[in-house]
């Protein structure tokens, strides 16, 4: 460190008053009373959330529970590319491919299985897909009576994707983000294939 | 002709006292629960019927929890540690008035021709009692005062509201009772065989020692001004001469001090000072000796409100409103309520000054007890007895003890700020700030002690 760069601060000066400490405490008094009375007189500064009755508000990307997306068609989109699985750091994803029964892609995925206990919710898996059919929503309150129950199968995670449409609660990437190529309207699907495939 | 001692008044009373302090102390954890909440913007616990249901939850949580003993504690005082330290905070309540009390009469000896010579001693055989008892009904009856049999019926004749009446040590018995709750701290923190709690325990047996000590300075002038020990005198002289907050302000303000250090009350926490110590010397504790431990450390907080109100505040007395004389239903109720608003009053203090003042550092606080609040509490103390001795300006000079008190605080702040002010030699040697990382501050000239080091 160069002498120049030191910036030389002085505390301030101590006099009789805050010697004695007396009136310094009695200011800290001051304080400590208008925060007390402006709670208990008009409630405008409580900044308490009443939890279970009010919900927090929380920014569209928030990293809950997952959604696996449905296309227009109400197909899975996902290719069964394995690119979340590779990619996720707590090896929580497990998904078996199958050949797919529709022509506009070579595979799907038979079971596409989440730990919720073992994911970290990085969400890494959401930024791999190539196909924007992994997402991470606002969801945060999962709860369940056993381990078993904590292992989301493909079937749940669809209803997830189900529950936050119809809760009007999409997550960044589908509300205003913008979606990677392969994740085009049907009508547009063959250029975005194509456009995969080069 | 003697003090009566009604057992069933006295039971009666100690299972009211007992009762209301358990249920007390209860609810004082929700007020200081809610109070906290105030003073930090929040709401404060407000399930189980908006929080008025709390305590009792908090209780039976507390009853049922699972009852953990550490393996390697030392059994034996692990399990009377919190015994002890409720014990002896329930103890020091013995004396402490909570309503309407009285002095006890006090048998002069008037067969010697001084008037003020006062018996120390009461008369060892029956033949010398009968004969003080005679001389002070003649002495009665000439100067048409109350003779000293007629006082103790008087007194006799309404119940005084303190666990152990006419206790000429009083306050002597709740410092000293109150200090040996010390031990339930040191014991706890030692027989957990946990180095947090035994440093949380040693930092507390070093600060109830420094603390002792102003606190029985400032006491001391009231006493000396009361010329008693016993607080249902130092109460009526208020009652007739006037508060002794009015008279001796810094003797109350080092007496408050000192009692948050007794009660490690939060700028005194340290040792609990869960930031630094996990939680200090009950860590190793749960279940309900956890809870005894907090209820100790409550009463005690009661106890030294009950005894602020007393010594300082002029207990049940309020100018005007509260009639000495009085022991009717409604005026005993009335000085009831003045006694326990007070307390309650002073209890609401403790818990704003809470979150007024941060916590002391350890060196901070033996620097406030030794170099600051002991040299005030003698000088004010040293004042007061010259005053008392020599009255300066008469009958009245008591009075002076006000601006004296404000003058010796000043003198203190400026012989303060003359001290703490940093000599010439030493704010010449500019010490360049590189940063404060492990707590200490490193001077550049300091390289060669660094590579010595290997640093």
């Amino acid at each position: 460190m160069k002498a120049e760069e030191i910036s030389w601060v002085k505390s301030p000066e101590f006099g009789v008053m805050d010697q004695i400490f007396l009136p310094a405490i009695f200011t800290g008094m001051v304080t400590t009373l208008t925060h007390m009375g402006n709670t208990l007189f008009s409630s405008k500064d409580v900044v308490t959330q009443q939890f279970p009755e009010q919900r927090p508000n929380l920014p569209a990307n928030y990293r809950g529970v997952h959604r696996l997306n449905r296309d227009d068609e109400g197909r899975v989109k996902c290719v069964a590319c394995y690119m979340c699985s590779t990619a996720c750091p707590a090896h929580c994803i497990d998904i078996v491919a199958a050949p797919s029964p529709w022509p506009d892609r070579e595979k799907y995925p038979e079971v596409f299985v989440i730990d919720e206990l073992r994911c970290i919710y990085c969400g890494m898996c959401e930024q791999a897909c190539p196909v924007d059919a992994i997402e991470l929503t606002t969801l945060y309150d999962l709860t369940g009576h056993s381990r078993e129950e904590m292992i989301f199968n493909k079937e749940k995670l669809l209803s997830v994707f189900d529950k936050t449409v119809a809760m009007g609660t999409d997550p960044v990437r589908t509300t205003h983000g913008r979606l990677g190529v392969a994740s085009e309207p049907a009508s547009r699907g063959v250029t975005g294939s194509s456009s995969m495939q080069t | 002709m003697s003090l009566e001692f009604s057992l069933l008044i006295t039971v009666i009373l100690i299972s009211a006292v007992l009762g209301c302090l358990n249920g007390g102390v209860a609810y004082l954890i929700l007020v200081e629960r809610k109070i906290s909440a105030w003073v930090q913007d929040r709401v404060g616990p407000n399930r189980a019927f908006y929080g008025i249901l709390q305590p009792i939850c908090d209780g039976v949580k507390l009853l049922l929890k699972e009852e953990m003993i550490p393996k390697y504690v030392d059994k034996l005082f692990f399990m009377i540690a919190p015994a002890i330290a409720l014990i002896t905070a329930f103890m020091a309540l013995a004396v402490v008035p909570f309503g309407p009390t009285s002095p006890s009469p006090i048998l002069v000896d008037y067969r010697q021709n001084s008037p003020t010579y006062k018996l120390a001693v009461w008369p060892s055989t029956q033949v010398e009692y009968d004969s003080v008892m005679i001389a002070d009904r003649n002495h009665a009856a000439e100067n048409k005062s109350v003779s000293f049999e007629d006082q103790v019926k008087n007194y006799n004749s309404h119940i005084q509201f303190v666990l152990a009446p006419h206790v000429d040590i009083g306050i002597l018995l709740v410092f000293a009772i109150g200090s040996l709750g010390v031990y339930g701290v040191i014991l706890g923190g030692w027989s957990s065989n946990n180095k947090y709690s035994l440093l949380g325990s040693l930092r507390s047996s070093a600060q109830l020692i420094s603390y002792e000590i102003p606190l029985g300075l400032s006491v001391l002038g009231v006493v000396l001004v009361t010329g008693s020990l016993n607080l249902e005198r130092i109460i009526q002289h208020q009652v007739d001469h006037g508060w002794n907050v009015l008279f001796q302000p810094l003797a109350m303000v080092l007496f408050g001090t000192s009692i948050f250090a007794e009660c490690n009350r939060l700028p005194f926490d340290l040792p609990e000072s869960e930031q630094e110590l996990v939680g200090g010397y009950h860590t190793e504790y749960s279940s309900m000796k956890f809870a005894l431990f907090l209820f100790g450390e409550y009463t005690h907080m009661i106890t030294t409100s009950f005894l602020m109100m007393a010594v300082f505040f002029g207990g049940w007395h309020l100018p005007f409103i509260t009639d000495p004389n009085d022991f009717s239903v409604f005026g005993i109720a009335l000085k009831f309520a003045i006694a326990a608003g007070k307390t309650v009053g002073f209890i609401i203090f403790y818990m704003l000054i809470r979150w007024t003042i941060l916590r002391f550092r350890f060196d901070q606080l033996m620097h406030l007890a030794w170099k600051i609040m002991l040299p005030i509490s003698l000088a004010s103390f040293t004042m007061l007895v010259f005053i008392i001795h020599f009255k300066p300006i008469g009958q009245e000079s008591i009075w002076l003890m006000c601006p004296v008190s404000l003058a010796v605080l000043l003198g203190s702040g400026f012989i303060g700020l003359r001290i703490s002010k940093p000599s010439a030699a030493s704010t010449k040697t500019k010490v360049p700030y590189l940063g404060h990382g492990a707590g200490y501050s490193v001077q550049q000239d300091s390289k060669i002690r660094f590579e010595s080091l290997g640093r």
